[in-house]
């Protein structure tokens, strides 16, 4: 018997059970870029990489999907 | 529900677990070589190996699992290749162990040319192996089982793509069906599985996948040659992800044959190609 292709939820089903677990994730995202600028000599990371990942990241979000986790994955991988 | 773990490192995990694990359905596990968190000397692999095929298995007995594992030098201590070499003579002996499915987990690490090169070396040894067992036999002989490691993070996808290259390169010798390439994420594992090859999904608490991101990637790729696997180890993990996977399946609506299917029977099929694993793959009857 092969597993569904698709996801078996509807789409209103699956923004119901995962929006909240959407919300938190984003405002942990948030508190921590918050704590990186709160914390001492902020200066020396504006430059980093690891920044510019999460700003394209965050980019990606924002974006029309499909596959938008495949995107993120490909932007943090080495070429 | 039984479960088999397919990639799990118990030599890093207390008894408790091993009674967490029979209390939670699974009745095998499959324990590749690793890296044990230090580089070790030669003669410190030979005493893993021994731990992997002497005493991991009566450990997990007691509890009614069946343990099996996978020889090899790890991809992360291959750089060395004076170490490797006298490694990789070591591991022929271990081959014909009970418990023993193949050599694994072999692959790359941070993608260098030594660490190709060993691989390559492995996966020569298995298919050599495999002609060593039956002498005698054709070339059309199948080799040894083989499980990969696939690199961490940004080093993954150009690691992936390497493995495939390489692997492509033995032509013929090699049957993707009797490899499993593992630690696939979004990104790589559609390349695993087009070219034919077992795929799995490790779930950690950071990195690799999650078990929402796991169930997707079944979603839209498929179950048919996919394994799920905690790769419980001495770093942050849990031995218990694999069934959060089944969980996070299960509350989608995912029917019980399709769970059945994905964390038992899977395995069981990859793993039963070579005639020590045991479990065979079972289905349900609704009476």
């Amino acid at each position: 018997m092969a597993l569904t292709v698709t996801h078996p939820r509807l789409a209103r089903e699956t923004l119901d059970i995962y929006f909240l677990e959407v919300r938190a994730r984003l405002l942990e995202i948030a508190a921590t870029l918050d704590r990186i600028d709160r914390s001492a000599r902020p200066e020396e990371v504006v430059a980093d990489p690891r920044l510019a990942f999460v700003r394209e990241a965050l980019a990606v979000l924002q974006s029309a999907g499909p596959e938008r986790a495949r995107r993120i994955e490909e932007l943090y991988s080495l070429k | 529900m039984f479960f088999i773990d397919p990639h799990i490192h118990m030599v890093s995990r207390t008894t408790a677990d091993y009674e967490l694990l029979a209390l939670s359905g699974v009745v095998a596990v499959s324990e590749p070589a690793f890296w044990a968190g230090f580089d070790r000397s030669p003669a410190g692999f030979v005493d893993y190996f021994r731990q992997l095929t002497e005493f991991e298995p009566a450990r997990a007995a007691q509890f009614g699992i069946d343990h099996y594992c996978w020889i090899c030098l790890n991809p992360k201590e291959a750089e060395d290749l004076g170490k490797a070499r006298e490694v990789l003579a070591e591991i022929s002996r271990f081959l014909d162990q009970p418990n023993v499915l193949g050599i694994g987990e072999i692959g790359l690490n941070k993608n260098t040319a030594n660490e190709a090169k060993v691989f390559q070396q492995h996966v020569q040894m298995a298919i050599d192996a495999a002609h060593r067992q039956a002498a005698g036999a054709s070339p059309a002989m199948p080799h040894a089982l083989i499980l990969i490691h696939t690199p961490h993070l940004q080093d993954k996808l150009k690691g992936t793509r390497l493995i495939l290259e390489m692997l492509k390169d033995f032509g013929p010798a090699i049957d993707p069906g009797r490899v499993l390439i593992d630690h696939v994420e979004e990104h790589t594992i559609k390349l695993v599985k087009d070219a034919g090859y077992w795929a799995g999904m490790t779930i950690y608490p950071i990195s690799k996948a999650t078990p929402q991101r796991a169930v997707d990637m079944m979603e839209m790729y498929g179950p048919e040659r996919l394994c799920v696997n905690a790769a419980a180890d001495w770093g942050v993990s849990d031995p218990l992800n694999t069934h959060r996977t089944m969980h996070e399946a299960r509350r989608r609506g995912h029917p019980l044959p399709v769970l059945l299917d994905v964390f038992y029977n899977n395995p069981a099929r990859f793993f039963g190609q070579n005639p020590r694993f045991k479990p065979k793959p079972m289905q349900v009857a609704m009476l």
